[in-house]
């Protein structure tokens, strides 16, 4: 197994009585709950966090990018990997990802992540996303046309890094007399494409599709969906006539490993219980606008939601550990608990959140080397 | 008195229309009703006056309701186009054109480009403008419940429409209706700033309509509406919100039926 570690950069000192009185801390909720000394605080606690994962033998950094929230401060995930760029030398980065929608040049995308390619010489990850839903609010790019910009701005962009320029890009969404790149990629022919999801049918069969085979990373789901997720990949896959590989099925989770079961779960439980209460929680106007997904991508997603039976904001520590959305306990619980996907699944990328909601640099760091000296070992 | 549901093709695109009328002796005139987001209304008082000594035809916008999103009807201009093909394949002679919010956006729209077909034009809450400073709803980000209560003024009225059982092939409705509407209105949010520059080109005798407590459109936007079209006059209905033709449907039709009789003819 690969391991990354992850994080999402959340802005823990949020003032949560403040927090309450808006429907997300995403988009609606004022940045003056923000406070910029305090931001550069937790800048420097989680890039520290990040490089001490390349330590601790982890295989891959990664971050990503969300806009207008304290859920995650990296609205440009690439200057924060260029600082861990900088801080290791040998774990990959990993952009999980730049959301390729939500821009009107995505040969910008093309152009930085050559050049964080360069600069790490062949260390860069880049994932493409589309963004969460919350992301066409604060953006203002129209939601029905999400997936058709993710498509042509990923045509653009493997196009800029592999056809020789310039060259004339014709799109509908996007058009480009001269494209050029300089610098192009370090790596041969680009890049690894990663594709983080939350699952939608299309996203996966076109990840999927032979000439792409791009490693799928399910996200903060609860376990039976991280195996349903998985499972209509390789079945897409196999649709297509080939056996996935373990190596482009990822699954990406919030872990927290203590001494024993109690310990953790007594640790785990306000970072757990903020991220998906506070930090993450949105109404389906906000996560779900028109168009985003397809009606029947939609209509699923909105059933499986309900029938997994989560009222608005009233996720616990003991709810989200049964349905396996977040995993903690003693390293001997958490190997099981892992081994479990592993066996039903044969995911082989382990994106391991280690830092989540509010939980202090202390428990983190804790935890950061509990997981990798008592549990990535025996998953090796 | 109501209405029969027709299937529609115009060219290659399909959809559907609701007809009515004339019920008392017509005028042999036409009547085509645009209607807003929320996709074909329910029908109602509004209606039925209208159908009296109209024909009434209310066309649901393609990629509304059950139809799946037409490939070339991907923004405003394509669905104004559309209609004008519309008048020229689908009615005889010359037709009094009504829009309400979004369908009124497209029937100036397509008034704009031309009237050939076009014999007046009834404009009811449409989108479509922007005042600077005068920021307009979010009904995106509304919920379901906040959508009803903030288009309509009366709280009773809101409480009654909030009642209302949603069938399962509603709600797939909505979840279509809101899909076409964001793909017509997201961005720039309800706005073409083009459409501004070329109002003065709709020639034809205008109607504007509009709810004095919409918190949708604010009723400020009737009047910029009015400035910019010559031949038009204004109506604000006091006590309504985004929605006349619901909230105060006699008052509405009233409204629409003596600019017919009058003005336009």
């Amino acid at each position: 197994m690969k391991f990354a570690c992850f994080t999402l950069m959340p802005y823990r000192p949020l003032d949560m009585a403040e927090r309450n009185k808006h429907r997300s801390a995403w988009v609606v909720m004022p940045n003056s709950l923000y406070d910029p000394r305090k931001g550069a605080d937790e800048y420097e606690s989680y890039i520290s966090q990040l490089a001490l994962a390349e330590t601790l033998g982890f295989d891959i950094i990664a971050v990503n990018e969300h806009h207008q929230t304290a859920y995650g401060m990296m609205p440009a995930p690439n200057l924060i990997a260029s600082a861990l760029i900088q801080r290791t030398k040998k774990a990959k980065i990993a952009v999980l990802g730049r959301a390729l929608p939500l821009v009107n040049n995505p040969i910008t995308i093309a152009e930085e992540f050559a050049m964080l390619d360069t600069l790490s010489r062949g260390r860069l990850i880049a994932g493409f996303v589309r963004g969460i839903g919350t992301e066409y609010h604060a953006t203002g790019i129209n939601p029905a046309f999400s997936h058709e910009r993710y498509l042509e701005a990923h045509d653009l962009i493997v196009q800029a890094w592999t056809r020789t320029g310039p060259f004339e890009f014709e799109g509908n969404h996007y058009n480009f007399r001269y494209v050029n790149l300089w610098p192009r990629p370090y790596q041969e022919p680009h890049p690894p494409i990663w594709v983080p999801s939350q699952g939608s049918s299309e996203t996966i069969r076109w990840a999927a599709s032979p000439e792409r085979r791009y490693p799928f990373l399910v996200t903060f789901s609860a376990q039976d969906l991280v195996i349903r997720y998985l499972q209509m990949y390789k079945n897409q896959a196999r649709e297509f006539g080939y056996e996935a590989s373990g190596d482009q099925l990822g699954w990406a989770a919030p872990i927290y490993v203590a001494d024993t079961d109690e310990k953790a779960r007594a640790e785990a439980k306000a970072g757990a219980e903020s991220l998906f209460n506070d930090y993450l929680y949105n109404p389906w106007e906000m996560l779900l606008p028109p168009g985003y997904m397809s009606k029947s991508s939609m209509k699923n997603t909105m059933k499986m939601r309900k029938a997994l039976g989560s009222r608005p904001r009233t996720h616990s520590i003991d709810s989200l550990m049964e349905s396996g959305t977040v995993i903690a306990g003693s390293p001997k619980t958490v190997l099981e608990k892992i081994n479990r996907v592993r066996d039903q699944t044969g995911v082989n990328i382990l994106v391991s959140m280690l830092q989540f909601g509010v939980m202090s640099d202390e428990l983190a760091i804790r935890n950061m080397n509990m997981f990798s000296s008592e549990v990535m070992p025996h998953l090796r | 008195m109501s209405f029969t549901t027709t299937d529609l093709k115009v060219r290659h695109i399909a959809a559907r229309q609701m007809q009515a009328g004339p019920t008392r002796s017509g005028k042999d005139e036409t009547i085509v009703f645009l209607h807003g987001a929320s996709g074909l209304p329910l029908w109602n008082d509004f209606f039925g006056s209208l159908a009296e000594r109209y024909s009434l035809l209310v066309p649901e916008h393609p990629g509304f309701g059950g139809s799946s999103p037409p490939d070339d009807i991907r923004d405003i201009a394509d669905m104004a186009m559309y209609y004008l093909d519309y008048l020229d394949r689908c009615t005889s002679g010359k037709v009094h054109l009504i829009g309400h919010s979004v369908g009124g956006w497209i029937a100036a729209e397509a008034s704009c480009r031309n009237t050939r077909k076009i014999e007046s034009l009834t404009l009811m809450a449409p989108a479509g403008l922007r005042i600077k400073g005068t920021p307009t709803g979010d009904n995106f980000i509304w919920s379901p419940e906040e959508s009803v209560r903030n288009l309509v003024f009366d709280p009773a009225l809101a409480e009654r429409m909030l009642s209302r059982e949603t069938s399962e092939e509603e709600a797939d409705m909505i979840l279509a209706n809101r899909f076409m509407a964001a793909k017509l209105g997201w961005e720039p949010r309800w706005l073409n700033p083009a459409l501004e520059r070329w109002l003065h080109r709709i020639d034809v005798p205008t109607k504007i309509i509009w709810g004095a407590n919409d918190n949708l459109f604010p009723a400020a936007y009737g009047k910029k509406w009015n400035d910019l079209i010559e031949a038009s006059s204004l109506e604000v209905i006091d006590r309504c919100g985004h929605l006349p033709q619901v909230e105060r449907p006699d008052e509405s039709a009233r409204i629409i039926i003596s600019f017919l009789d009058g003005a336009a003819k």
